[in-house]
């Protein structure tokens, strides 16, 4: 067997908010082509984590690492760096407003990347071809749907080459009809290698998807495994017990 | 049919006056808008030292009736070696006042704008300067439009205070005719009338500046 590549590392990341401590020493690695997911309560720290993993959220202490290299905070060329190497889904997509989807893939390459217009826009309708939406690039983020909203958000990050993918509850802010469309998009990284770390309500996501399952409770995680250990017949593990409540929603909502 | 003679006055010092005053306030509101998208942008997102400089310029120029801060300038200034043409100081005034004004729509556009777009552009490896000019900017711009067109709107009435510091524009010009031939209600209808004409090329100029701006999902919603 060859040894999977460990692209990334997390170490031991506190944060809190005034007297609300968030995360408490979290700690994680993640291997070339590995999917995790993060599941747990609201509250639990899983955004913060995966805000703190990009630096969008200043941990206090801990450390991120990118192919064993430890990233320095102070040093706003590394900080940049990460951040495009690193991408990032939000529940609430983030699309920027004023441009179209394809203004919406083309500005990153072209201002931080310096990639020239023509390439810029060859490479973003490649992207949006890839998540369906090769008819959509006209349009301004207030004509789209939740759906092809976040399925542009996910072409303008993986625009950027990212190496590894934080998804923060891709399909939260989805009306249930449009769920779909993200997850097969998803699965289709998936497919294709993308190594990814994922907080998600979503079942199919959770048992279909995950290699790795973190379930994160009051700023640790406080279980980990495979779904199979962790969601098998007869396991008695708390997270079997959250994954019955978010199917008993389910099938109550459905 | 032949005008009177106080009319073949008056319109020819109007129409001097009113050529004055444009060239009073386009390099006024232009200027005041450079200043209100730097200002702005500085008491937002700035260093705290220039947040607070940039608050203090603010609640000087908007605390301060135009009046006295044109008296200080045109009259003041020269007290120590600084003098102004009653041109260049009623430009001056205007485009500080303006700019303090401008300011604070910017800011408040500005500050309407969701943390989302931030982090979205943050996310992408964007600098904080690049986030914005490219992102938090163009979007702030289309809020702030209506708050700085009515400024514009104000200026072009306020310009009318140059003439305490011997600019003579339109206000000036008819109110020399006026105390000439003593009939003050023509000529200052006719000034008013001036007046309106300039703000209504204004307003149609505003009108084509939000149209040319509209994107879907700002400002007026179509059906």
């Amino acid at each position: 067997m060859i040894a999977a590549k460990t692209i990334l590392e997390v170490d031991g990341l506190h944060k809190s908010f005034g007297d609300n401590v968030i995360l408490k020493g979290v700690s994680l690695t993640l291997e070339e082509s590995e999917i995790k997911v993060l599941i747990g309560p609201s509250g639990g720290g899983k955004s913060t984590l995966l805000q703190c993993i990009n630096y969008l959220v200043t941990p206090e202490s801990g450390t991120i690492s990118l192919h064993g290299n430890v990233i320095n905070l102070q040093n706003k060329k590394e900080l940049y760096q990460l951040r495009q190497r690193v991408g990032m889904i939000f529940q609430e997509f983030n699309l920027f407003d004023h441009l179209t989807a394809l203004d919406n893939v083309t500005i990153a390459l072209r201002k931080v990347r310096n990639i020239s217009k023509v390439s810029a826009k060859k490479r973003a309708l490649l992207e949006l071809e890839q998540v369906g939406l090769g008819d959509k690039t006209d349009l301004y983020p207030a004509q789209l749907s939740g759906g092809q909203k976040q399925r542009v958000a996910i072409a303008r990050a993986l625009a950027m080459d990212p190496e590894v993918l934080l998804l923060d509850e891709p399909t939260s802010a989805l009306d249930p009809e449009l769920v779909g469309e993200v997850i097969a998009v998803i699965k289709a990284l998936a497919a294709k290698g993308m190594t990814m770390i994922m907080a998600t309500h979503q079942i199919s996501l959770i048992s279909g998807l995950a290699q790795n399952v973190l379930f994160m409770e009051n700023g640790v995680i406080a279980e980990q495994g495979s779904p199979k250990e962790l969601l098998g017949a007869g396991k008695q593990t708390r997270t079997q017990g959250f994954c019955d409540r978010l199917k008993d929603l389910d099938e109550g909502g459905s | 049919m032949e005008l009177s003679q106080f009319y073949q006055d008056l319109l020819p010092a109007l129409n001097k006056g009113v050529i004055m005053s444009i060239a009073l306030i386009i390099p006024s509101a232009l200027g005041g808008i450079c200043i209100g998208i730097a200002a702005g942008s500085l008491r937002t997102y700035g260093p705290k030292f220039i947040r607070k400089l940039g608050d203090g310029y603010a609640a000087l120029f908007r605390g301060t009736p135009l009046v006295i801060q044109l008296f200080v300038l045109y009259y003041g200034l020269p007290n120590l070696g600084i003098y102004f043409s009653p041109y260049a100081a009623a430009v001056t005034g205007f485009m500080l006042c303006s700019g303090a004004y401008q300011s604070e729509y910017v800011r408040g556009a500005l500050l309407s704008i969701k943390r989302g777009q931030y982090l979205g552009a943050q996310a992408l490896g964007f600098s904080t300067f690049q986030t914005v000019f490219w992102i938090i900017i163009p979007q702030a711009m289309r809020r702030a439009l209506h708050g700085c067109g009515n400024e514009i709107i104000y200026l072009i009435k306020y310009s009318s205070l140059a003439y305490i510091v011997t600019c003579m524009e339109l206000t000036g010009e008819g109110n020399t005719i006026a105390t000439e031939y003593f009939r003050f209600t023509e000529v200052f209808m006719m000034v008013g009338l001036y007046y309106l004409m300039l703000v209504s090329c204004a307003m149609l100029i505003l009108k084509k500046v939000e149209q040319w701006l509209h994107i879907p999902g700002f400002g007026h919603q179509e059906a």
